[in-house]
Parts: structure tokens; C-alpha cells; sequence
């Protein structure tokens, strides 16, 4: 048998991912962490009268927090396995792809382990997202110059 | 005289006796539907140690002991301990066998260690080279996880397709034969790295079955026999879609699998109900399932006789991101109580 032929064979075999299940999932476990988001800002804008500024950076900081707390005492892998996307695309997905490897490399110290391995994960997001938003800056420094 | 027949069969002149054997396993695979079998297991991942790989050396330190308990040796009686695990540089099996004074071969043959190991050590023994010889072999679910995929509390979701590292190792002391009723190992077939272009590291069963076709199909052409003459035909941890593979591969060679074929990775969990997607694998999983399962029910005659067939991915990390395929492995061992 060919390879080309196996491989076909082994698509028919193999089993797909539940698209639309794992869409569904996805929806509202990460509408329900937006939600929860949006429920911050209201309490931190309207009962602690914080500034717009100021309470969009305190929700960042109470997600993360809660991601984190999550994932070091092992639930938020779970809700991930059910909520896929829906968990990895808002801030506590990131605050997930940082604090697992830097409790699963502890055990190899924390400079070389932790410190060397805390970024196994989050790194290609820091690389390619600070990369696209240069190239996000130039194109708008030059179409608001010429356009102005 | 040769004692090589066919394409690569080897017939050995004294069948080598099995004559202990022990297996230690994790809480998944004690849950599990050969639970009963497991009697040696733990509930911690750390099996009281303070790493993973700590862990995983901690098992095949307990299985070798176990094996030199049951035989009422020292290890001074033992000429060759064969051993292999999935951790870089094997370092599972290096650090098992440190405090044990043994000539000691490190293999590395990813999940087809415990066939590797065992044709090796009977090899040894049959050739005259050794009174005495061990097989040893391990895999850790969470230290296999951090070498090959993410970090244990990292949120993500498993493609149906993958398998579970089983927490595990398998220990056989093999002996010139001396006791009649232990199990004896009649013929091998060593595999042929066979690679079919698959590429997905979540698809390992598939990427390993053209391998086990071609050793099973080598092996009956070899021994001029048919699956009927066997009880039990068992690969290694093909798991649910490289068990339909591997059948669809034979029967375009004539070759048909009845009732007595099954696979290790889908024996050692209940893949609905456990969460684990196709099945279990690692070294550790065929190793357990044939020290817990294979061999105690040959003893108690259930089984007479038995292939073994344990299937290896030889690929890593870097060179699945490189974009290569996975090049796969199956070595036989044929068990019998005649």
C-alpha cells in the first residue's frame, strides 16, 4: 500500500473532533468568563466609582488572578477541556499558559526550570503579538498622516 | 545450527523459561477493567517521591525487586537487566538500576520496549551468554506528558484520536528452563522500522500499524502458521483506531483476526468511560498488562499460547515540528505453556 493511500484510509478510520459540540462549549464558557468580566467592570466602575481606565485594568488583573488561583489548584484545566477555545482566547487563558509551566518545571529549579520554562507556551503569543502590533503601529502612523 | 527461519523468525533451541514476573501500576489503570489483576498499585502520581521521573524510576525499582524477591535470588544471580522507558536519554531505567550491581543495557524502543527487551534477554540466555536476564520497562502518564506534550495544568483539549500514557512498568526475569510450568518463549520475530508517511502525534496507532502488519504477516509466513493457533494475540497499544488499521492492513494480506486478538491499550481501559479517548500507551502499558494479565493467565492455563506484539512511535518532539513522519516499530515474542 502507498502512503498516500494509508493516509486517506486513516481519515476514514480515525474519529473527527465534535465541531459543533466543542463550539457550543466554547460559546458559553467563554461568554460566561466575558460575562463575569463585564460584571467586574460594572462593580468596579459603578459601586467602587473607579475610572474607566482604571477598572478595565483592575478586571484584567481579578481574571488573571482567578485563572490563576484555578489552575493551581487544578480546575481550570477541567473547565478546559470542556470550554476549548472559549478558554483559551480570554486573558485566563493566558494566565493558564503561564502559571502550568511554571508549577509543572518548579521541580527543576527556578531559575533554569521555572524561569527558562515559564514561557514554553505563552512565549509565541508575547513574540508574535508585540511583532503585530509594530506592524499595526506603522500602517496606522501612515495612514493617519496621509489622510489627515 | 541456525536457528533463524524465514524473513527473520528466530527459533530457540531451549525455549527460555519465564520464571518471575511483577507489575506495579497507577490509580487510572487500577480503575480500570483489569483492576483486579493490578495487586501492586498506588493512588499517588508520586508514588511518595518528589518528581515524576523520581516516580517512574521508584516502579521499576519496586518490579525488579519484586522479581528478585519472588525467585529467591540475589542480584549477583542475574547476568543482563535490558531496560528502556520514554524519558530522554532513558533516564527512568538508568536511575532504576543504579544501586543494582547487573550488567545493564539501555534500550530505547519507545512503547515496544517490552518485547524488545525480552527477545534481547532470551536471546542472551539461548545463546548461552546468560543463566539469567531481565526485561524491565516503565512510563509515567505525567512525566511522559511534560517530555511530549503540555504542562499537566495547561488547558486543552485532546483530539479523539489520542491515546493515555499509562502509569506502569512490567518486569520478567527470564531463565534457562528449569520449571515446566512457567511459561516458556518459544520463537520471536524482531520488527523493522516501518514508516507510512503519518505525521500527527495524535495518531500514533495509526502511525504504528502498517509496523505490527508487517511483523505479524512476516511472522505467520515465517512459522507457516495461522491466527486459530493461538489463544491470545496481543499488540502493544495500538489503541482503538490502530486496532481497526491493523486489521484492515492484514486482511489485504489474507490474513483475518478473530476473537483472540485484542490490543493492551484498549484492555487496560474503559475508553468511554475513563476519558481516554483511543486507549492507553507507553512502555509501561504492555508491560503491566502482560506481567498483571498475560502471564498469571497463562499460568492458571487460560491462555497456552500467546503472541505478544508491542508496537513503538520512534519519533520525538523536534522532529514531529520539523515536520517528519513517525516511523513505527512492532516486535513478537511467542509465549507458550507446551
Amino acid at each position: 500500500m502507498k502512503s498516500e493511500e494509508y493516509n486517506e484510509l486513516v481519515k476514514k478510520v480515525s474519529p473527527k473532533s465534535p465541531i459543533l459540540k466543542d463550539t457550543l462549549f466554547a460559546f458559553l464558557i467563554g461568554g460566561t468568563i466575558c460575562t463575569i468580566g463585564q460584571l467586574l467592570y460594572t462593580i468596579y466602575y459603578e459601586v467602587a466609582k473607579l475610572s474607566v481606565t482604571d477598572a478595565k485594568t483592575y478586571v484584567s488583573i481579578t481574571l488573571i488572578l482567578l485563572s490563576a488561583l484555578l489552575t493551581g489548584i487544578g480546575i481550570y484545566d477541567k473547565i478546559a477541556k470542556i470550554g476549548g477555545a472559549g478558554t483559551l482566547v480570554p486573558i485566563t487563558g493566558f494566565a493558564n499558559a503561564m502559571v502550568s509551566p511554571a508549577l509543572e518545571f518548579k521541580a527543576e529549579g527556578f531559575v533554569l526550570g521555572l524561569g527558562t520554562k515559564i514561557f514554553a507556551i505563552a512565549g509565541p503569543v508575547i513574540v508574535y503579538g508585540t511583532t503585530a502590533s509594530v506592524i499595526y503601529g506603522i500602517i496606522y502612523y501612515f495612514i493617519s498622516k496621509f489622510t489627515v | 545450527m541456525t536457528k533463524k527461519i524465514g524473513t527473520g523468525t528466530y527459533v530457540f533451541q531451549n525455549p527460555v523459561e519465564v520464571s518471575a514476573f511483577a507489575s506495579i501500576v497507577g490509580q487510572k489503570e487500577k480503575e480500570g477493567p483489569l483492576g483486579k489483576y493490578f495487586t501492586k498499585y498506588s493512588y499517588d502520581e508520586y508514588f511518595k517521591q518528589d518528581s515524576f521521573e523520581k516516580a517512574e524510576s521508584f516502579m521499576q525499582k519496586e518490579v525488579l525487586n519484586d522479581v528478585i524477591q519472588k525467585e529467591q535470588i540475589s542480584p549477583q544471580d542475574i547476568d543482563f537487566i535490558f531496560a528502556g522507558d520514554l524519558l530522554n536519554q532513558c533516564a527512568g531505567s538508568n536511575f532504576s538500576v543504579r544501586d543494582t550491581p547487573v550488567q545493564f543495557f539501555g534500550l530505547y524502543g519507545a512503547c515496544s520496549t517490552m518485547a524488545e527487551g525480552t527477545i534481547l534477554a532470551a536471546m542472551t540466555i539461548d545463546g548461552d551468554f546468560a543463566q539469567r536476564a531481565i526485561a524491565l520497562t516503565s512510563s509515567h502518564f505525567c512525566s511522559a506528558e511534560r517530555q511530549f506534550r503540555f504542562p499537566l495544568e495547561y488547558g486543552s483539549q485532546r483530539t479523539p484520536s489520542s491515546q493515555w500514557t499509562v502509569t506502569g512498568s512490567g518486569c520478567v526475569l527470564l531463565s534457562k528452563s528449569k520449571n515446566k510450568e512457567n511459561p516458556h518463549i518459544k520463537d520471536c520475530c524482531p520488527g523493522v522500522v516501518c514508516d507510512m508517511g503519518v505525521t500527527d502525534m495524535n495518531n500514533m496507532g495509526a502511525a504504528m500499524a502498517p509496523a505490527a502488519a508487517l511483523t505479524i504477516r512476516r511472522y505467520f509466513d515465517d512459522t507457516k502458521t495461522k491466527p486459530e493457533a493461538y489463544d491470545l494475540i496481543v499488540t502493544g497499544d495500538l489503541g482503538k483506531e490502530g486496532k481497526e488499521m491493523l486489521k484492515i492492513l492484514l486482511k489485504k494480506d489474507g490474513i483475518s483476526f478473530g476473537k483472540e486478538y485484542d490490543d493492551c491499550g484498549t484492555m487496560i481501559y474503559d475508553c468511554e468511560k475513563q476519558d481516554v479517548h483511543s486507549g492507553g500507551s507507553g512502555c509501561g502499558c504492555s508491560a503491566s498488562v502482560l506481567t498483571a494479565y498475560i502471564l498469571p493467565n497463562m499460568i492458571k492455563k487460560k491462555y497456552k499460547e500467546v503472541l505478544f506484539i508491542t508496537t513503538g512511535a520512534l519519533m520525538n518532539p523536534n522532529t514531529s515540528l520539523q515536520g517528519e513522519s513517525i516511523p513505527g516499530i512492532a516486535h513478537l515474542v511467542h509465549f507458550s505453556m507446551n
